[in-house]
């Protein structure tokens, strides 16, 4: 070793300085460029959603003055057994042609006919169901428009100009006249969340989807949330270490890397085939995705047990404290922020999870709202998928906006997951 | 208190008389006892203990009665085993699943370990304090109220109360925290965090107290008051302490046990193990040539 004066130390130290503080700030920029690369793809995925689907939110409507006339309608009385084969299509097709008098001919009529919604005689059916002295009067009702003459009136307001689609240049005509007299208008898409599946896209709900995923994640989170920290609690405080406790260990760790298609496939020939539940029910689903998130359960409360200060433990156990109440009074309060933590993540993995329900049938078209959880449902990520799916042009928005609400149920899960331990979490 | 030595103890062989090297050794059984490690009125007994960590051996072969109302210190360098043997006690070795624990140990003559022991009562008799303070994070009432309270010795409030107020009075705390019950015990200072965990070991009025280094994690003034803590409680209480200051040892008890690489080396009154000890080796650690 050669001996260095203090200057010449001083001297070598100042080089390597300067190399240090380069590769420190090489070191920063590049942490900075990759959140900024996260943060950019998080804008680009939102914006584009947002801007695809928040069209969704809103409707076209069409007001029409329609004369509810008993001849037309072919009832006499207003009761529940003539509303079901009244002919309210009749009464709308009238509407129509008085407010377009001048339409003539088979092709002509179709079109006219098809500017508003299949769903409008169900309008009408509703609106006279609720108030029968309407029978033989004539009032002013907003009809949903149809699929395609809501995206084309939509369209108009790009600057790439109306998209037609399927609008012929007449019905275009006919829109914009109505426009014009304020007869057409935009009005808040309430059928988007109170309807379920159809085949129509302005008829299309995000209900019955919604509905299917909370009843899931209900069972789901009442059967792996129990038995997860149970598992948990039982190999971390209990069970002793050998070679039996070692394999557990080591087939939960493989558990939560298997492809959730193949816990699918288990729902399939167990609970469905063997057990002969029924198909495309949330039940059936909420087992699937327990058997999926049990793992993750399993896994993070383990870690928030191991996270517990040996100290609370020794502390109470010098106490006389017998291992159960070690565990119940001092050690699960103080792991369960953690525990919540983990089985909201979990949860959140199930809401979004695809692969495993469309082999339990849960891809099903299903119109009806479910009702509990042995009904046949579908659930978000699935009506996205089948949404997707659709060919008419409509269901672009509504795939982007049943997104944007599985989105929002997401971020509802985990604002809640952040609160709840921040209100639990006790220091020590 | 009449003292007697263990047989053994007086052919100390010659391997005691050398230097660790050989103290290590296994093998050769070194390590008789010098001094009077028993006496007539034991409340705690203990002989041939013998505490194995899987195939590490961390106690060899140790025999030591504290007495009924008495303050023994153990002090010994790092690793001695002194802290592994104080949790023999109340078993909290228990807790480790590779240690192992031979010997007979009995409180008041009844065994402590064995299979038809339950540790739950014997925990309630033994209480302990541990090196740093560790109190639940609950109230300062609840931290003190939870013996009472899983044990089923105080069936109303009131009592309870009464139970709170007189440990923490006892523990020296009641003036500093009576305003102030229901604020977590882990708000107050390290010093007073020792006291409250004495507190709530007194609270189930237990027979022996068994301290591992309770001050080594608190400042001068704090230690003087847990000391004097100490003191007072010895009317009550059988007390077994493990310090690493055999300052304190000296102030506080009135027998010291040095323990050495797993030997208990020597036993003697406290004022005759810092004035004049017996074994060369008590010599070299109280006269600080290692430690």
């Amino acid at each position: 070793m050669t001996d260095l004066s203090q200057a010449q130390v001083r001297e070598r130290i100042e080089q390597s300085l300067a190399r240090r503080h380069r590769k420190e700030k090489l070191f920063r920029g590049l942490g900075i460029a990759s959140i900024a690369f996260g943060v950019l793809a998080v804008l680009v995925l939102f914006t584009d959603i947002i801007s695809k689907g928040s069209g969704a939110f809103v409707q076209t409507a069409v007001q029409l003055e329609v004369t509810y006339d008993a001849a037309e309608l072919g009832i006499d009385t207003v009761d529940e057994e003539s509303l079901t084969w009244a002919n309210f299509t009749g009464v709308v097709r009238e509407a129509l042609r008085e407010r377009f008098p001048d339409v003539s001919g088979r092709s002509e009529k179709r079109e006219l006919y098809s500017l508003v919604s299949t769903g409008a005689p169900f309008t009408l059916r509703d609106r006279l169901a609720a108030n029968p002295e309407l029978l033989g009067k004539t009032e002013k009702v907003w009809f949903a428009a149809d699929d395609d003459v809501d995206t084309f009136y939509k369209s108009l307001d790009d600057s790439a100009g109306g998209f037609r689609g399927r609008t012929s240049e007449r019905m275009a005509g006919w829109v914009e006249q109505l426009a014009e007299s304020g007869e057409l208008k935009k009005r808040f898409n309430t059928t988007f969340f109170t309807n379920g599946d159809s085949r129509e896209p302005e008829q299309a709900g995000i209900r019955a989807a919604l509905v299917g995923s909370l009843l899931t994640l209900l069972v789901t989170l009442a059967l792996s949330f129990p038995i997860g920290v149970a598992a948990a609690i039982y190999l971390e405080e209990f069970a002793p270490r050998n070679r039996w406790t070692d394999l557990i260990e080591v087939n939960i760790n493989n558990l939560a890397a298997v492809p959730s298609i193949v816990f699918g496939l288990l729902g399939l020939a167990i609970f469905i085939n063997f057990f002969e539940l029924p198909r495309s029910a949330p039940l059936v689903g909420g087992l699937v995705l327990t058997l999926m998130t049990l793992p993750t359960i399993i896994i993070s409360s383990r870690a928030a047990l191991k996270s517990v200060p040996p100290s609370i433990r020794e502390a109470a156990m010098g106490m006389g404290a017998s291992r159960m109440q070690v565990v119940l009074h001092h050690v699960l309060p103080l792991a369960m922020p953690g525990m919540l933590t983990g089985a909201i993540i979990g949860m959140a993995q199930a809401l979004g999870e695809t692969a495993p329900l469309l082999m339990i049938g849960m891809v099903a078209f299903i119109v009806d709202v479910p009702g509990g959880v042995t009904d046949p449902a579908t659930v978000l990520p699935v009506q996205i998928f089948l949404w997707a799916d659709s060919p008419e042009r409509a269901f672009v928005e509504k795939t982007s906006a049943a997104i944007m609400v599985l989105l929002s149920v997401l971020i509802v899960m985990n604002a809640s997951a952040v609160w709840l331990r921040k209100k639990l979490e006790r220091r020590w | 208190m009449t003292t007697m030595t263990l047989d053994a103890g007086t052919t100390a062989p010659a391997a005691t008389e050398q230097p660790e090297q050989d103290a290590v050794n296994t093998n050769t059984r070194v390590s008789e006892t010098v001094g009077h490690p028993l006496c007539d009125d034991a409340k705690l007994s203990m002989r041939n203990v013998n505490v194995f960590y899987g195939e590490t051996q961390a106690i060899h072969d140790v025999s030591l009665d504290i007495g009924r109302n008495e303050v023994v210190a153990m002090i010994g360098p790092s690793g001695c085993g002194k802290s592994t043997f104080l949790r023999c006690i109340n078993r909290m070795n228990d807790t480790i699943e590779s240690c192992r624990v031979e010997g007979d140990l009995t409180l008041d003559g009844e065994p402590i370990y064995g299979p038809k022991v339950d540790v739950v009562p014997l925990r309630a008799r033994v209480g302990m304090v541990f090196q740093k303070p560790n109190p639940f994070p609950k109230t300062i009432y609840e931290n003190v109220a939870y013996g009472p309270k899983i044990h089923g010795i105080a069936s109303r409030r009131a009592e309870l109360d009464e139970i709170v107020e007189n440990s923490l009075r006892r523990a020296g705390l009641w003036n500093e925290v009576k305003d102030r019950l229901d604020k977590p015990g882990t708000g107050l200072s390290g010093g007073q965090q020792q006291r409250l965990c004495i507190a709530r070991a007194i609270a189930v009025s237990p027979e022996v107290i068994l301290m591992d280094e309770p001050c080594s994690a608190l400042d001068p003034i704090a230690t003087a008051r847990i000391e004097e803590l100490i003191d007072e409680l010895r009317e009550n209480y059988t007390i077994a302490i493990v310090t690493h200051s055999m300052q304190q040892a000296a102030r506080v008890s009135q027998r010291t046990a040095y323990f050495h690489l797993g030997h208990l080396v020597e036993v003697n009154d406290t004022e005759t193990v810092f004035t004049n000890p017996e074994h060369e080796l008590t010599e070299a650690y109280i006269t600080g040539r290692f430690g």
